[in-house]
Order: structure tokens, then C-alpha cells, then sequence
């Protein structure tokens, strides 16, 4: 019943998947965190910077945010992120378009983090004499993360779904073996079926996994 | 204790450790602070206390610069309060401070809340500041809790372990910003017999309360405000028996007799 895919290389092509959206999450966790920074920091150009940013960068379509990697960034713009390789190149583009995207999303996750965190907790820290990025990194921080797993989880979601978005620039990644196979193979239901049953297996332990450490890790007050 | 009580020698020497002319602070249309002068001497313990609104916390909050000041100077120890930046944090490091709600790091052990401090910011090594934290916990009577989290403290505890906390920064001087107004009453002498230990030791201490009790015994100095003003300042000895102004007696006749 499943001959429809023989001769694909499914497992390869969700690897990709996997790798997408692990190194997309670590970049964007990073990139996020420190907009977020900037957006609660008391410099008035690296706040307008967060800002702009965010709100630029959330309103654009990812399709877009990646054609331009691809398309403007390489193409035209000749850069190739180090390597010669189509598809690493385009790999890595992805994966950049994929963290300029997703870390607006976390930057808003954690800034509204921070709100949960009361202001007494960062005046206490000031009044120890630690400087703004030791009260942001020491103390709002850890509390403002332990409170958003949560709304990350959901942001991690929806970051695993959007690698798909990576096909249109050519990577190999789950999305782009389906389309070949629907085309090649009158299965369209069946196809359909396992990749989003694949998808399914990613995204499903994620949110069953992140939700128990949420709950290990919120600060009692 | 021996830093305390080597404090207490220069109290004669040394003179005036925090010093504010003419303050001024708005709230929007809210004057809060109107042209306050104070000075409180190395080792002087002053009470602030007023009715609610008076301005009382604000000012208490101006002098590590929690709140900033529209007009005025503050120093301390001679210095003027710096802006922000680095030079404000090393002078904040000098200003211990505990606060009405505790606000111990939620997310650290008692033990970690009294190293944070002076590992990061005074540079200290662990181990010395972690023995330093626990003598100090053992001061305040909640040496057994270092290794629990602060809401599994009662609010006494949490409190004490808070005035450990400013105490292990060793400060020049001790602010005290209604540090028993959120606790049950039970819990409320515990806490004062911290602070009056403190106070006995040496600490300078600017406390702003509404215990009247903790000021008659170790107060040197009661400053009353009202309607961001400093209506009157005497020793607790003169201000409760003979208070001068109309609004002292006014509020002293509210609170004395029940």
C-alpha cells in the first residue's frame, strides 16, 4: 500500500527538516533575546532599532523574507555565505531567513516575559549596584524565560512548519520532496497523508515535551 | 560584626553621610517632593514618617536614585549622585536597601540572593562570599533556610533574609523602605529586632515606617513629612511627647490613641 515511496528518500528529506528548524531555533532564541534586550534597554537608538525591527520583519511574508535571501542576497548582492555549493548556500540562506523571521516572534515572546517579571525584582538588582545588562541577564531574564516556555513552544511550532517555505528556494527539505512526489506519483491523499503525519511527529512531542518543562521550571512567588 | 562596629568609630570623625538640598520631585501634576533639605550623620539612624502620600518612599527611593529628582542635589559620603551608568552602580553597591515587598530574586536560593551581590558586583571569590552569606543568615536568625527558595520563606524570613542581603553589599548606609508594612503582624518583631541590632551596631539607617515603637527605641532622630514636605524633625523623645506643629499632632492623635 505504501509502494508510492519507494525510490524517495523520505527520512533524508525530513532531516533536513529537522536541521532546518534546529539551527533556525538556535539562531532566532539568540537573535530574539537580544531585540528583546534592546526593546526594554535604556539606549533610545538601539530601542527604535528593536522596535522598527520587529514590527518591520513580523509583517512581511517568510516567502518573501526567503526569496530575498536567495534572490537578492546571492543572486544579486553576490553573497554566498562562505560556500560554493547550490545547495549549501541555499541551505544556509534558509536557515538565515528563517532566524530574521522567527526572532521577531521571539523577541515579542520574551518581551511580554518580561512584563511578568515584577519591577521590584530589577530594582532590588539595581539597588545591589549590578549594571543593566547584569539585571537584564541575571535576574529578569531567567525569570522572564521560565514564564514564556510556553508561548515559545508555540513560536517553536510554528517555526518547524515554516522551513517548508525553504522549498522555494530549492533546499531539500520535507516540502520539496512532496511536491516532486505528488508530481511524479497519482497519490496525491496518500502523499499528503505522510507528511503531515510526519509533521505530526515532530511538532506533537515538542509541545507535550516543552509543556512539562514549563511547568518544572515557572518560578514560585 | 567587625565591619560594623568599625564603622561606628568614625561617626565622630567623618560627619555628614547623606546630605539633600532642596529636592524637588513632580508625579505629572503631583508635587512630591517639595524643596527637602536633610542630612543624616555617619551612624545616625533617622526615621521618616508621615501619612500616607507624604512623599515618604519617594524620597527614601531618590537617595540610591530609584526615583531621579527634578531639581536639587543629593550626595553621599560627599560625592553627588551620579546619572546612570557604571558610576551609579558602584554607588548603589554603597546603598543597602530592602524594600516593602522583599523582592528577594525569586528564581535563587537564599543562599544565592545573598552571594549575587558580591560575587558580581564586588568581584568577591564564591567561597568567601557563600561564608560571608551564611554568617550573615545566621545573624538574622535564618541560617537553617540558605538553601530554599524565597517563597518557601514566611514574610519575617524573607525579610530578614533581604536586610542579609543589603548587609552583605557592606553598605555605608541602610535604606529601610516600609520593611514591615506587607508582614503579618506576628512576623513584624522579628524583623525590628534585626534592625534594631543594626541600628545598635552602628548601621546608619534611614527608615521610613509606620512602626512608631521601633522609633521611640532606636531612632536618633525622627523627621515627620506631609504633603511632600518635612513638616518637623526632632528625637523621638520631643516629637511624641511634645510634637510642634498642628499636622504632627494631628497625626499622632490619629495613630497613639487605639
Amino acid at each position: 500500500m505504501f509502494d508510492f515511496l519507494s525510490g524517495y528518500d523520505l527520512l533524508g528529506a525530513f532531516w533536513v527538516t529537522v536541521q532546518l528548524t534546529l539551527l533556525s531555533a538556535a539562531g532566532s532564541l539568540v537573535w530574539g533575546t537580544l531585540l528583546a534586550g534592546m526593546r526594554v534597554g535604556p539606549v533610545p537608538l538601539m530601542r527604535g532599532f528593536g522596535t522598527a525591527y520587529v514590527n518591520i520583519v513580523r509583517n512581511i511574508p517568510l516567502t518573501v523574507i526567503i526569496l530575498f535571501t536567495s534572490l537578492g542576497l546571492n543572486q544579486t548582492l553576490g553573497v554566498n555565505l562562505g560556500s560554493q555549493n547550490f545547495d549549501t548556500i541555499n541551505f544556509r540562506f534558509a536557515v538565515l531567513g528563517l532566524i530574521a523571521y522567527t526572532s521577531a516572534f521571539v523577541c515579542e515572546a520574551i518581551r511580554s516575559g518580561i512584563n511578568t517579571v515584577p519591577v521590584g525584582q530589577a530594582e532590588a538588582a539595581r539597588a545591589l549596584g549590578l549594571s543593566f545588562t547584569q539585571v537584564l541577564t541575571l535576574v529578569v531574564l531567567p525569570q522572564a524565560f521560565r514564564s514564556v516556555v510556553g508561548p515559545l513552544t508555540n513560536v517553536l511550532i510554528a517555526l518547524t512548519k515554516n522551513t517548508t517555505v525553504a522549498a522555494a528556494i530549492g533546499v531539500a527539505e520535507a516540502a520539496f520532496l512532496m511536491k516532486s512526489m505528488i508530481e511524479n506519483e497519482a497519490q496525491l491523499l496518500a502523499i499528503s497523508a505522510v507528511f503531515a503525519f510526519g509533521f505530526v511527529c515532530l511538532t506533537l512531542p515538542t509541545g507535550l515535551i516543552l509543556g512539562w518543562v514549563g511547568k518544572k521550571v515557572a518560578v514560585k512567588r | 560584626m567587625t565591619e560594623v562596629s568599625m564603622a561606628k568609630e568614625d561617626v565622630a570623625s567623618t560627619g555628614d553621610l547623606v546630605v539633600l538640598k532642596s529636592v524637588n520631585k513632580h508625579f505629572g501634576a503631583l508635587h512630591v517632593l517639595q524643596d527637602i533639605d536633610l542630612t543624616i550623620a555617619r551612624g545616625e539612624v533617622v526615621v521618616v514618617i508621615g501619612p500616607s502620600g507624604s512623599g515618604k518612599s519617594t524620597l527614601c527611593r531618590t537617595i540610591n536614585r530609584l526615583e531621579t529628582i527634578d531639581s536639587g542635589e543629593i550626595s553621599i559620603d560627599g560625592r553627588p549622585l551620579p546619572h546612570e551608568g557604571k558610576e551609579l552602580a558602584r554607588l548603589r553597591a554603597d546603598v543597602g536597601m530592602v524594600f516593602q515587598s522583599f523582592n528577594l530574586f525569586a528564581h535563587k536560593t537564599v543562599l544565592e540572593n545573598v552571594t549575587l551581590g558580591q560575587v558580581k558586583v564586588r568581584r568577591k571569590d564564591r567561597k568567601q562570599a557563600e561564608e560571608r552569606a551564611r554568617t550573615l543568615l545566621d545573624r538574622v536568625g535564618v541560617g537553617a533556610q540558605a538553601d530554599k527558595y524565597p517563597a518557601q520563606l514566611s514574610g519575617g524570613q524573607q525579610q530578614r533574609v533581604a536586610i542579609a542581603r543589603a548587609l552583605a553589599m557592606e553598605p555605608k548606609v541602610m535604606l529601610f523602605d516600609e520593611p514591615t508594612s506587607a508582614l503579618d503582624p506576628e512576623m513584624i518583631n522579628e524583623v525590628l529586632e534585626v534592625m534594631q541590632q543594626l541600628a545598635r551596631d552602628g548601621m546608619t539607617m534611614i527608615v521610613v515606617t509606620h512602626e512608631m515603637g521601633f522609633a521611640r527605641s532606636a531612632a536618633n532622630r525622627v523627621v515627620f513629612m506631609a504633603d511632600g514636605r518635612i513638616i518637623e524633625q526632632a528625637t523621638p523623645d520631643q516629637f511624641f511627647s511634645n510634637p510642634r506643629s498642628d499636622r504632627a499632632k494631628d497625626f499622632l492623635s490619629k495613630i497613639l490613641h487605639h
